[in-house]
Formats: C-alpha cells, structure tokens, sequence
C-alpha cells in the first residue's frame, strides 16, 4: 500500500471515529469529576451553627426542644413525622441507639397537620429521642435546611452542623458514615 | 398476585434475554436457521413474562398492597383508582420496568409482525435488543427492585406527588417512553446492519416505520408534559428549557433528523453512514433522558453521591451501549458501500441541511444541559444555563430550518433548480409578509423575533400548501367540473405519507406561530386581591368575586372565583382557579383556571391568602397558545397518517417481499 493509499484511508475513517473520540473524553471527564469527590457537600448548611430555634413540646409532654439543647455534647437530630413511611424504616435502629447510649438523639417532628399523630406514633413504635420539638410550621427544619424526612444531622458539642444524611438511618449507614463521624467528633471533645 | 411472582418473571425474562442475545446472533453469523429463529419465540417469551411482572407490579398498585415498599412509598389509599394506576410507573422503579415493557412490545412487535424481513436482520436487530433488555433487567433487579417488601407493612402508604396526580401527566410518561424505546427499534436495525455490512434501500424502508412510530409518540408525550407543566405549575409558561425537558427535546431533534435522512437511504442509497449514526445518536440521547431524569443527575451531581450504586450502573450502561455501539460503527462504518450522489440543490440537499440544522440544534442543548454538569463535576462550581442562552442559539438554528422547510418538499431528487422552487412559492412571501403586517397590527410590543416568527410561521404553512396543490391541481386550472373531480381523484390517490408530510409541515408552522405569539406578548398581572376587587388584562376586566373553601376526593381546596367580562359590560363567564392541600403528602398543587379562545388563554390563579384577608392573583392573557396544542396535534396526526401508508405497513406487499428475500439470501450466503 502506497503512502497516499493509506493516507485515504485515514480521511476516510476519520469521521467515523471522530463520534467515538467525542464519546471517550465526554465518558472519561465525567468518570473522572464524580471519581473525585463523590461526596461533595451535600447542603450549603454544612460546618455552620445551628440557627437559633425553639419548638413547643409533643401534646401531653412538658418539655420541647430548643437549639441550646445542642451545645456541650455531640448529638444527633432526626426529622421525622408520622405520616412519612421510610421513617419506619429507620426507627427501630434508633430505637437501639438510644438503648445502647451511644449518642443523643433529638427529633423534630415534621409538619404534622393533627397534633396528636406525632405522640401517637412514638406510642406506638417506641420514643428514642432524648427530645422531640413539634415543628408544624417547618422553624426548625428550615434552620437545618431540611428538604424532606427522613434526614439526620451530625452537630458537634459546640453546636455546628457537621454531617447531614438523607433517607433513612440503617444498621448498615450507622456503620459505615455516621458512626465514624460521631465518634470522631466524640473523640476531639 | 403475588409481587414474588412477578419477581420472578423477571428474573426469567432475564435469561430468556441473555439467550435470545447470543444464540440468533451466532446463527445469522453460522446462517444457522434454527438458531435464527429462536430470537422470535425468545422475544415473544420476554414480553409474555415482563407483562407478568409489569401486571403484577400493577396488581399490588390497584389492590393497596402496601407490604410492597415500592407500593407503600409511592400510593395511598384514598387516592383514586386512575392514580394507583399510573402510580405503577410515577416512581423510579416501576418507570424502568414499564421501560422494558414497551421495549419487550416493540421486540414482540418485530418477532410477530416481522415476518418479511431478511432473517438474519431480524435475528441481529433482535438480538441487540435483548443485550439491551438484559442491561434494563439487571438495573431493575440488582439496584432499583420494584418488588421489594415491606416488614411490617405500614397501615397506610406514603402517597404519590400531588403534581402528578393529574391526567395530562398520568400518560405523559407512557408516551415518552413509547418514543424513547421506539428508537431502540432503530438502533438495533442500525448495529445488526452494521454487524451485517449492508445498509440499503429494503434496510431504510424496515427501519422508517419504527422511526415515524416513535417520533409520534414522543411528539405526543413531549406535548402531554408541556401541556401540564402548562396549567398544572402555574407558572403561565409551556416550556422553562429545564433540564428535564430538554432531555426529552434531545432525542426529538436527532430522531427528526433520522426520519428524513432515512428517506434518502430509501430512494437515493445516500447518506446510509450518516443515517446509520444518526439513528445510535438518537437511541443514546433517549437513554440519557431516561436516566438523567429518573436519577436526578441533571440537575446535581450529588444523585451519584446520594446513590453511588445507581449512578455507577447507569454510567456504565450508557458507557457500553453508547461506546460500543460508537466502536462499532467507527470500525464498520467505513466499509459501508458509498451510495448515489446528488447535487447540493436538490431535494437530498434539503434533507442534508435539514439534517445538519437539526443535529447542531441537538449538540446546542445538548451543551447547554452538559456544561453546567461538566462543570460541576470537575471544579464544584455551580453554575445554571438558562432560557436565554437557549433562546439565543436554537432560534437562529430553527429560523433557517422552517425557511427551508418550505422550500426542500418543491425541489426534485437529484438536480433542482433554486430559482424554480422559489417562485412557486411567491404566494408564501406575501403571506409572511401579511403576518409580519397582522402581528404588527393586532399587538402593542415591536418585537423584531415575534414578528419573524410569525412571519417564518406564515411562509411555511403557505409553502406547505402550495405544495400539496402542486401535487393536486391539474396544470390547466380549474376550467371545467372534470378538472374539479381530478383534483378529488389525485386527493385521495396521494400517498398516506405525503399527507402525512402536509399535515406535520403545517402542524409545525401553526404551532411556531402560537409558540411566538405567547413567548413574546404574553401579558401578566400579579396582585394582591379581595373579593370583589377588579384587574385589567388584555382587554379583559377580571373581578375575584369569591374564595371558598372546597373538599376534594384526597386533598381540600381553596377556590377563588374569578368573574370575567369587556369593560362597562357583565361579565359572561367566571374562571375558577383553585390552590389545592394534600394532606396525606404534606403539600401543595395550583390549579390554574384557563379560559381559551382562537386568540389565546386567559389564565387565573389563586394564591396565599395573606393575614388582611386579601390573596395574592396571578392573571395572563397569554396568546395563541391553544395554536401550539393543535399545531402539535397537527404534526401527531400527520404521523399516524403517514404510518398508515400502506408502504409502511408491516406485511409489506409481496414485491418487496421478494426483494427482501433476495437481500436475506444474500445475507445469510
């Protein structure tokens, strides 16, 4: 084959290789960009105190929940409400966590519409929460940036939203991101 | 039903997939007929088990299973019976498994029908189809299963998102998906001719149907989606170039494209490589939108991060599908016989620039939906790509296109003759220039783009017609009643798909003239209102004569009445828009109430009411917009008219089954 031979060739191919090149870098850039921080911040809330909050007690409980029950330990917030389903999903672990005293764990009670579905829940499927704030009007979940339930906050002892996590709280989520986290917070105190 | 039974047809479906994937695809290689054959009664098997599955899924949906995640995170009882319905398919996983039903439908669909054609196409093309069917199945079973329990079961279910309780996007996805997995039909044809080397006239005719089907149907669900984002947002807008939305434009645009690069293939021989990629572009793009809708990922990264296992499939699975598919063709695509040529004017030209316009439209939005990703995922910057930035690229892409549009249908194959085409089509200049004249007249804004929008709108519409009379009308005019009855008589002689053409030609510029018309002279009204207080709007005096409070099957409403009428006169009608609370999901619809006429929608909405009691109201008078529903309708059903020609129909006549027979015993050597 001449020089010109498969210099032809060459023109010939090129368009057809052109789309596959596109492709290759178009795939490879966005293999790159999520390989190199998959967990970037999840919420512009991250690393910032709590703003201040105070929200009136379940019905029938004479204590509520406030920002300053924050300060001076590393605890856990968890947003929940009776009417949200993969709540469930979760709440026996949390259930366990507050058995085991491993950490605090204080509860908003989201948008309730009927005020006694949030302790009726708890009646049912157990309290694990150190707290528990009725936050019908969102005060609370706004503070944290909430977008829907469930979430659950790392704040640290000073009082600064550390970690947030979304969807429901597992044995298998506890292990692999919170705990860490809730330890090591723990440990700097 | 139990959902483990469906679960388990799946996992069935499955195997069946990954045999009908190799052993056909072996067979056409070895010319092995047995093995051939073996795809059609795979493929009917598939779609016999995921109809199990899909009814299954169904079934838990329609009875309140809520044992079933999927069932207790998406429904709830008191909902009526049409969203349990469509609930099936409003969440992630019971959209991909209603994904693989249509593609099982159309596989079914070749494997029942496709009796014509060659059969080692038809093994290959389904063979390709069950190697995609086999990346959907995994996808569902391994990380978005649909038929997961729930233990214990919760009492009641967690609800559907009270903005898609609405009929408009109850089948809106359905539609989409019909499209979007229509191209797949394409595609497969377009990697089993490349496995094959051929691509010829009997390859366009085969593959023109499944295109012209799909693009009709995601024509309507593109349509469907508007439409609701239209009166169920309450924004007063029918298009936002939201990340979604240009998503489901992405593969419309190239599957535009391949609808009239085929043509060419078929009577010209041309431009097969082009087609050929046009029609793996096009069945990429419908993937991304399937994906990048349902993962979330257009509008943040962070999707990946909430759900690596998910994200990490998915990439992969476009990765294959596309890159290989790309591989393939960089690496056949060269030995495709070069085909007949033509000049730059003729009607092969028009279709090319046509092609052209509309694949730089396509990389346009593509960029514009990218960029802001790209950049997110290298440098965490966060940026958004908004309206403006489309509106300056695509509409100096489409104004070209729409003069063309006009122009390509009056040129012969081969040679034309520009000077010739223009000046049959002088009746079309003064009709644009009529509109330009109308436009400036009937509204108060000068603006230059409306203006050539209606003026574009005019010159194609014209343009169409006069086509369509050129066909129709005798050339020595209508002297006498036999002339009348001949023009009858080439009426209805012409092909179903040059009506087709007319219909989607015209639809087109009917619905570029409402789409100008309410982008550009939309007018707005935002106040705050009590009772019985009067605004101005286009003409219009729009009085808020009630607010009342309304209960509704699963949610309460607050509903303002609003009384409409010409000033100095009582009204005529009263608009009664209502903001709806769903209790059980925690939230908010808007109901607009739409009054439409020829020359627009007046359109009403009630907000918050405010502590003075006063509520804040929104009113547009946007106009034309019921232009570009029935201009869309127009295009649809110039699609299923052009479907039901008869040189599409599936069962072609027997001379094509000859040649195709030639072309199979060829293939199969």
């Amino acid at each position: 084959m001449t020089d010109a031979a498969v210099r032809g060739g060459l023109v010939r191919r090129l368009p057809y290789l052109l789309p596959l090149a596109l492709f290759i870098a178009l795939a490879g850039y966005f293999w790159i960009g999520l390989g190199k921080d998959p967990h970037a911040v999840p919420s512009p809330l991250i690393d910032k105190p709590v703003s201040e909050f105070i929200l009136a007690p379940l019905e029938g409980r004479d204590r509520g929940f406030t920002s300053a029950d924050l300060i001076g330990q590393v605890s856990l917030v968890n947003v929940f409400g009776s009417w949200c389903v993969a709540c469930r999903i979760e709440h026996p672990f949390l259930v366990t966590l507050k058995r085991e005293g491993v950490v605090p764990v204080f509860g908003i009670d989201w948008r309730e519409k009927d005020r006694q579905a949030g302790p009726r829940w708890l009646a049912e499927h157990g309290d694990p929460y150190t707290l528990v704030g009725d936050d019908p009007e969102s005060r609370a979940a706004i503070a944290f940036g909430v977008t829907g339930a469930p979430e659950t906050f790392v704040v640290d002892a000073r009082g600064i939203i550390r970690y947030k996590h979304v969807g429901p709280v597992t044995a298998d989520v506890w292990e692999d991101t919170l705990g860490p986290i809730v330890r090591r917070l723990q440990a700097e105190k | 039903m139990s959902v483990e039974f469906g679960h388990f047809a799946l996992i069935l479906a499955l195997c069946v997939a990954c045999v009908q994937g190799s052993l056909p695809m072996v067979g056409a290689a070895r010319g092995n007929a047995a093995w051939m054959a073996l795809a059609d009664h795979a493929a009917l098997a598939q779609f016999l088990l995921v109809a199990i599955a899909f009814g299954c899924l169904m079934h838990a949906y329609v009875v309140s299973d809520f044992s079933v995640l999927n069932v207790a995170a998406n429904s709830h009882s008191a909902k009526p019976m049409l969203y349990k319905v469509a609930g099936t398919w409003g969440n992630h996983e019971g959209s991909m498994l209603l994904w693989v039903l249509i593609l099982v439908i159309f596989g079914g669909a070749v494997a029942a029908f496709g009796r014509n054609l060659p059969p080692g196409l038809r093994a290959r093309a389904l063979a390709v189809q069950a190697w995609i069917a086999v990346g959907f199945y995994l996808f569902i079973l391994l990380t978005s299963n649909p038929f997961q329990r729930l233990d214990p079961p919760p009492v009641d279910g967690r609800g559907l998102n009270p903005l898609l309780q609405d009929p408009g996007l109850a089948f809106h996805p359905p539609f989409l998906y019909l499209g979007y997995v229509g191209f797949s039909m394409a595609f497969s044809f377009a990697v089993a001719a490349l496995i094959e080397g051929r691509v010829d006239a009997s390859w366009a005719r085969w593959v023109r149907p499944w295109t012209l089907a799909a693009w009709t149907f995601l024509t309507c669900g593109i349509a469907l989606g508007s439409w609701w984002a239209y009166y169920e947002l309450g924004w007063g807008g029918w298009w936002f170039w939201d990340p979604v939305e240009n998503a489901s434009l992405l593969p419309w645009l190239s599957g535009t494209a391949l609808l009239h690069s085929a043509i060419v293939v078929e009577k010209r021989d041309a431009l097969k490589g082009w087609t050929v990629f046009l029609a793996i572009v096009t069945f990429s793009l419908s993937l991304l939108g399937t994906f990048l809708v349902r993962s979330g990922v257009l509008t943040s990264v962070h999707a990946f991060a909430v759900d690596p296992e998910r994200g990490v499939f998915i990439l992969a699975l476009l990765v294959i599908v596309i890159g290989g598919s790309l591989a393939l063709f960089a690496w056949r695509g060269p030995q495709l016989p070069a085909g007949g040529l033509f000049r730059p004017v003729s009607r092969e030209g028009a279709l090319l620039l046509n092609n052209l316009l509309l694949s730089t439209a396509a990389a346009a939005v593509l960029l514009g939906t990218l960029y802001p990703l790209l950049l997110e995922a290298t440098t965490g910057a966060k940026v958004s790509v908004g309206p403006p930035f489309f509106n300056a690229v695509f509409l100096p892409i489409m104004a070209p296109l729409v003069v063309a549009m006009a122009v390509g249908p009056l040129l012969p194959w081969k040679r034309g003759d520009l000077g010739a085409a223009l000046g049959r089509l002088w009746l079309a200049g003064i009709a644009a220039i009529a509109a330009v004249a109308l436009g400036w007249l009937a509204y108060d804004g000068r603006s230059v783009t409306g203006l050539l929008g209606l003026g574009l709108a005019a010159w194609l519409f014209a343009g169409t017609l006069i086509e369509l009379f050129r066909r129709i009308m005798p050339t020595g005019g209508l002297a006498d009643a036999g002339a009348a009855k001949g023009v009858l008589r080439r009426a209805a002689g012409l092909p179903r798909a040059a009506w087709g053409m007319t219909l989607a030609h015209a639809g087109l510029a009917v619905a570029i003239a409402g789409m100008t018309a309410s982008a550009v002279w939309k007018e707005e009204r935002i106040q705050v209102m009590r009772p019985s207080d009067e605004v101005r709007i286009a003409g219009y005096t729009v009085a808020l004569s009630a607010v009342e409070q309304v209960p509704g099957p699963n949610y309460d409403a607050l509903r303002g009445l609003f009384a409409v009428g010409r000033p100095g006169q009582p009204p005529f009608t009263t608009l009664a828009a209502e903001k709806r609370f769903y209790s059980v999901e925690n939230q908010d619809t808007t109901e607009a109430a739409i009054r439409s006429t020829v020359w627009g929608d007046l359109y009403a909405v009630i907000g918050e009411p405010q502590a003075d009691g006063r509520y804040v109201t929104r009113l547009y008078f946007e106009p034309l917009v019921p232009w570009i529903w029935s201009g869309v309708g127009l295009m649809v059903l110039g699609g299923l008219v052009s479907l039901s020609d008869r040189r599409h129909r599936v069962g072609a006549p027997a001379r094509q089954r000859a040649s195709a027979a030639v072309a199979s015993g060829a293939a199969a050597e």
